[in-house]
C-alpha cells in the first residue's frame, strides 16, 4: 500500500523516537533523517536502511519525495528552516516551542486546522494536560486552570532546562487557546528520584458548572481518546470536586519505542505528533 | 579582635507567608517590615511563600496582590534589601521584572539541590539587571556534599552573588550542616548562607553549627514563622550570635519588639513542633506540605502522618503539593 514519505531533521533522542513511531504508523513511510553532522542518531538511522544527510533542513526540502517533515531541532533554528521548507511544500510538524504555525493537540483541534501547513506540538505538559482542560472546560465551563508537571529529572534535556520559562508560558497559552479556560497558570517540576518517576500531570479548574457526573463522563471520554495514540495516557485520580475546584492527576508512561518508558513526556508530544501526522497523510492518501 | 560579620537574612514575610496561608496585609508588612528595617536584618524577603508568582491552586492563593505586599516594603525599607524569592518553574523573568518593578532588590533563585542549572538564565537575567542574585538550593538534605557543591557551582558559573543551602524539610542534625557548609567555604569564591527547618528542635542548633563552619548568611524568620515547624527564630539567633561575639548588626530588643507587636497578633496558631510536624523532619518531606496535607488529611480521613511518610517514601521534591492529593487519594481506595 502507498504511504506519505516523512523527513526528520534533528537525529537526537526525539528525532530517534519519531523515526520508530513513524516505521509502525500507518500512513507514514519513514524517508531520510538528517542532521548537521555525523552522529550517533545518523548512524542510527542508516543502519535500518534509511537515507540519511548531514546537509540539514535543505536535504530534505530538497528530497521531493518527503511530503511530511518533523523538525526536532530547536525553537530558533526552526524559525530559519520554517520558510524554507513551506518553499518547498512540505508539511511541516514543529516538535519546538518556536510557535510559528498553529499549536495542535490532535483529540482537540486537528480537526479545525484544515489550512495549515506548519503545526506546533506545544508543549510535552500541553500534550498531557490540554485535553484534560478542554474536555472539562467543554462541559463545566472553567474561569480557570492550572496545571502541575511533574518529569523524570533524566528526561528534561538541556534545551528545556535553559528555556524552562518558555515551557511554562507555552503550555499556559495553551490552556486558554485550546483548552478554553479563561485564565491559566502551568508549573513544572523535575524530579530527580531513583528510580525514576512516571510523568505525572495534575490538572486543577475552577469552574462555573461544577457536576461532578457530567465532568466525570467528559474526562474519561477525553482519557480513552487520548489513549488511541497514548496508550500509557492513565487516569491516576479521577475528577474530584471540592465546590467548584476540579482536580484531575493523569500519569504518562512511554512507550518504550526508543526512550526509556519514564520518560512519558517525551513520548507523548511524539505520539501526538505522529497522530497528527498520519492523519494528515490518511487525508493526502484518500484513505480516510 | 574585630567580631566576624553574620549577614541575617528575614524571611517571615516569605516563608512566614505559608504558616499564615499567604494571608498577609500591606499593613502588616509595612509593621513587620517596617520593624525589620529598624533592627538592621540585612535582607528582608517579600513574597509568597513559593516565591513570587507563588499563588496558585497548587500553592494556595495569595490575600493581598504580591506587587502590593513588595510597594508596602518599599515603603519602609531603605537600609535593608528588599529581597524575592523566585522558584524556576513556577515563576518566569515576566515576574521576575514585575517584582522587581515593585522595588525588589535581590531575587533569591531557587532549585531543588540537584537541578541548578534551570535556574541559570533567572540569575543571569538579575545580575544583567544590576540587581543582587543568590543561588537557592532546597531540600539539601537528600545529596553529599560533593553533589551541592557541583550544583553550587553552576550558580556561581552564571553570576551568583552567594550561595543558599536550605534543609527545607528540617531533616539535618548539626553534623550535616557543618560537612556541607565547610566544604562549599573551602571550594567557593562567593559567600556561603544557611536555612533551616526546626521540625527537628534544631534550627537554631544547626544555624549555629552553619555559622562556626564558615557560613555568613543566615535565614531567620520572627517568632520562627514558617512553612512546617517553622525556621531559624531571628532574634533568638540575634541574641545567641550577640553572646557569642558575632557581629550582626541586629537589635535585638527592636527584633523582639517587632515580634511581639506585629508578628504575635497575625499568627493562626503557635509555632511548635507538633508530631506532625516532626514527621517533616524525621521523613526527609518538604515542609510546606504540612498544611496541605491537614487539608487532604480531612478531606480523605486520612492520618496526616501517612500521608507523609508514604510522600517521603516515593521522594517528592519540593512544589509538589499537588502529588499530597495523589496520595491520600491512593492511601483511600487502598492502592498504597
Amino acid at each position: 500500500m502507498e504511504k506519505i514519505k516523512a523527513g526528520i531533521i534533528g537525529p537526537g533522542n526525539i528525532g530517534s523516537d519519531l523515526m520508530y513511531k513513524i516505521m509502525r504508523s500507518k500512513n507514514l513511510q519513514m524517508r531520510i533523517m538528517a542532521g548537521i553532522v555525523e552522529s550517533e542518531g545518523i548512524k542510527r538511522a542508516a543502519g535500518l536502511g534509511f537515507a540519511t544527510s548531514t546537509e540539514g533542513v535543505l536535504a530534505v526540502a530538497e528530497d521531493p519525495e518527503v511530503q511530511i517533515v518533523f523538525d526536532a531541532t530547536s525553537a530558533s533554528a526552526h524559525k530559519k528552516h520554517a520558510p524554507i521548507l513551506k518553499e518547498a511544500g512540505k508539511i511541516v510538524f514543529d516538535m519546538t516551542p518556536a510557535a510559528v504555525g498553529p499549536f495542535v493537540v490532535p483529540c482537540v483541534n486537528l480537526d479545525q486546522l484544515t489550512e495549515a501547513d506548519n503545526f506546533n506540538m506545544v508543549t510535552c505538559g500541553g500534550q498531557a494536560t490540554v485535553p484534560i482542560a478542554y474536555a472539562i472546560n467543554r462541559v463545566a465551563d472553567s474561569e480557570y486552570t492550572e496545571i502541575v508537571s511533574s518529569l523524570a529529572s533524566k528526561s528534561a534535556g538541556p534545551g528545556t532546562r535553559a528555556n524552562i520559562d518558555e515551557f511554562t508560558e507555552t503550555t499556559s497559552e495553551a490552556l486558554r487557546t485550546i483548552g478554553g479556560s479563561d485564565r491559566s497558570k502551568a508549573i513544572i517540576i523535575l524530579n530527580p528520584a531513583e528510580p525514576p518517576i512516571m510523568m505525572m500531570n495534575t490538572i486543577f479548574a475552577i469552574v462555573k458548572n461544577p457536576d461532578e457526573k457530567t465532568i466525570r463522563e467528559s474526562v474519561e471520554d477525553m482519557v480513552r481518546r487520548v489513549q488511541q495514540y497514548v496508550p500509557g495516557y492513565q487516569l491516576r485520580v479521577p475528577p474530584i470536586l471540592d465546590g467548584n475546584k476540579v482536580t484531575v492527576i493523569i500519569q504518562v508512561e512511554g512507550a518504550g519505542d526508543f526512550l526509556p518508558r519514564y520518560s512519558g513526556n517525551l513520548d507523548i508530544i511524539n505520539a501526538a505528533a505522529i497522530s497528527a501526522a498520519d492523519e494528515i497523510a490518511g487525508r493526502m492518501l484518500g484513505v480516510n | 579582635m574585630e567580631k566576624k560579620k553574620i549577614y541575617l537574612v528575614d524571611t517571615t514575610l516569605r516563608d512566614g507567608s505559608h504558616a499564615v496561608s499567604h494571608s498577609f496585609t500591606a499593613d502588616q508588612v509595612r509593621a513587620i517590615a517596617g520593624g525589620l528595617e529598624r533592627a538592621g536584618a540585612a535582607m528582608i524577603e517579600v513574597s509568597h511563600g513559593d516565591g513570587i508568582a507563588g499563588s496558585s491552586i497548587n500553592y494556595g492563593f495569595i490575600g493581598t496582590p504580591e506587587q502590593d505586599l513588595i510597594r508596602a516594603g518599599t515603603d519602609v525599607v531603605h537600609n535593608s534589601i528588599l529581597t524575592a524569592l523566585l522558584i524556576p518553574g513556577v515563576a518566569t523573568i515576566a515576574d521576575l521584572e514585575i517584582a522587581r518593578e515593585a522595588g525588589i532588590r535581590a531575587f533569591r533563585i531557587a532549585t531543588h539541590v540537584t537541578e541548578a542549572d534551570v535556574g541559570i538564565q533567572h540569575v543571569r537575567y538579575a545580575k544583567d539587571a544590576g540587581l543582587t542574585a543568590v543561588g537557592f538550593l532546597m531540600m539539601c538534605h537528600m545529596v553529599g556534599p560533593e553533589k551541592i557543591l557541583e550544583q553550587a557551582r553552576i550558580f556561581v558559573d552564571a553570576g551568583a552573588d552567594y550561595i543558599n543551602i536550605a534543609d527545607s524539610s528540617g531533616y539535618m542534625v548539626p553534623d550535616d550542616v557543618r560537612a556541607r557548609i565547610e566544604l562549599l567555604v573551602e571550594k567557593l569564591p562567593v559567600p556561603v548562607g544557611y536555612h533551616a527547618h526546626n521540625s527537628l528542635g534544631l534550627a537554631i542548633g544547626n544555624s549555629l553549627a552553619a555559622v562556626e563552619s564558615g557560613a555568613t548568611y543566615i535565614d531567620a524568620t520572627l517568632r520562627g514563622l514558617g512553612a512546617g515547624a517553622g525556621n531559624a527564630q531571628f532574634e533568638v539567633l540575634a541574641a545567641v550570635l550577640d553572646r557569642l561575639g558575632y557581629d550582626t548588626g541586629v537589635d535585638f530588643y527592636q527584633a523582639m519588639d517587632v515580634a511581639e507587636t506585629a508578628v504575635d497578633p497575625v499568627m493562626h496558631r503557635p509555632q511548635v513542633v507538633n508530631n506532625t510536624a516532626l514527621m517533616l523532619g524525621y521523613a526527609g518531606v518538604y515542609s510546606s506540605f504540612l498544611l496541605h496535607t491537614y487539608r487532604a488529611a480531612e478531606r480523605f480521613n486520612l492520618n496526616p502522618r501517612d500521608i507523609l511518610v508514604e510522600l517521603g517514601r516515593r521522594g517528592m521534591v519540593g512544589g509538589q503539593e499537588d502529588m499530597i492529593v495523589d496520595v491520600a487519594y491512593q492511601l483511600s481506595v487502598g492502592k498504597e
